[in-house]
């Protein structure tokens, strides 16, 4: 078989032998792919993945993408006013709370079960010939509570309640069953002057206390402690008809 | 010889202009190129048969490009370019394979 022989030989020829006219045509063609070939390659590496591809494809791919973006977007929304829905959730939650708290310090100075803290007056009488009475106090009380005294102690150890009741066994006074011995001293939580006023008034406590040979102090204070505290038990017979 | 220079100063060129492919070019470039692939591996196989005629080859080179350009951009104007580009690569594929193990069977008689 000669033809492979001969054609191996042509290309050794080919290689090495002396161009001819239709080589040099060719070679310009080749080198035309060559360059072609090389700035393709260079096209879809260099530039974005989408370079090569076509236009219906593009189109899918865009279309997808929108889509994409709408999905996120209604999420994002959702997202959103799920957080706005919490955070006002959440701050009803701590107003309530607040509320809550201002309630509870209102009615725990009332009941006497929080300690208080204000201006107020710090009442001393004191009894050398033990001629006060429970009466006396009681009447003291009721002048301060009337002059608007918001929190009362006696003694600094009997918190002065709704409920307080103020008793006498022989020459021992008793406010809630605790004793209290002369000098009594009353502290009261309210407008410091209207108390004083309350005690000094011409027939008041000071007048009742000097004819029964006692002797009745007022200090005003701008802020006065009360820290004795009252325990309040749960009613046993009387039920709340609701607010 | 020269045709192997001829790739090689093309390809060289091409690396180092770094030229930019007009927009309207681009999708017609890389069938283009597949296409010259197979002129070109047609070429080759011609001249180790013997009947290789420059004539020929030019005229088969550039009507191969032209008629694959022209292919991509009639399935672009019917909204079936992909499909037809795919085509043209099929056919383009099976003749370099048949062209590729003719040369084969040429320079290794196997």
């Amino acid at each position: 078989m000669p033809e492979p022989v001969s054609s191996r030989r042509r290309l050794l020829t080919g290689l090495t032998g002396r161009p001819g006219r239709g080589q040099v045509i060719g070679a310009v063609l080749v080198a035309l792919l060559g360059f072609a070939a090389t700035v393709q390659i260079r096209l879809t590496h260099s530039n974005d993945a989408f370079a090569g591809q076509g236009r219906q494809d593009l189109v899918v791919l865009l279309d997808s993408l929108s889509g994409a973006t709408e999905r996120v977007q209604q999420q994002l929304n959702d997202l959103q006013s799920t957080k706005a829905e919490l955070q006002s959730a959440s701050h009803r939650r701590s107003a309530a709370i607040a509320d809550e708290r201002e309630r509870l310090s209102t009615l725990g100075i009332l009941a006497g079960t929080l300690g208080a803290v204000g201006p107020g007056v710090t009442i001393t009488i004191s009894d050398p010939t033990q001629s006060v009475t429970a009466a006396t106090i009681l009447n003291g009380i009721e002048e301060l509570r009337d002059a608007g005294a918001e929190a009362i102690e006696i003694d600094n150890s009997a918190r002065v309640v709704a409920s307080t009741a103020i008793t006498q066994s022989g020459q021992t006074i008793k406010v809630d069953g605790k004793s209290v011995s002369s000098p009594y001293v009353i502290d009261a939580i309210g407008s410091a002057h209207t108390l004083s006023e309350a005690v000094v008034f011409p027939g008041g406590l000071s007048d009742e206390v000097t004819s029964l040979g006692g002797q009745v102090a007022v200090q005003e204070k701008p802020t006065l402690k009360i820290t004795a505290l009252h325990t309040a038990k749960p009613p046993q017979y009387a039920h709340s008809t609701g607010p | 010889m020269i045709a192997a220079f001829g790739l090689v100063v093309g390809i060289v060129v091409g690396l180092f202009f770094e030229p930019s492919v007009p927009a309207s070019l681009q999708p017609y470039l890389p069938i283009a190129v597949v296409a010259a692939l197979d002129a070109v591996f047609g070429g080759l196989r011609a001249y180790l048969d013997g009947i290789f005629d420059d004539k020929v080859f030019v005229v088969s080179f550039v009507s191969n490009v032209l008629i694959a350009a022209l292919i991509v951009y009639l399935g672009d104007q019917l909204g079936v370019g992909g499909q037809l580009s795919t085509g043209v690569i099929v056919v383009l594929g099976i003749r370099i394979f048949s062209n590729v193990a003719a040369i084969r069977r040429h320079i290794f008689h196997a």
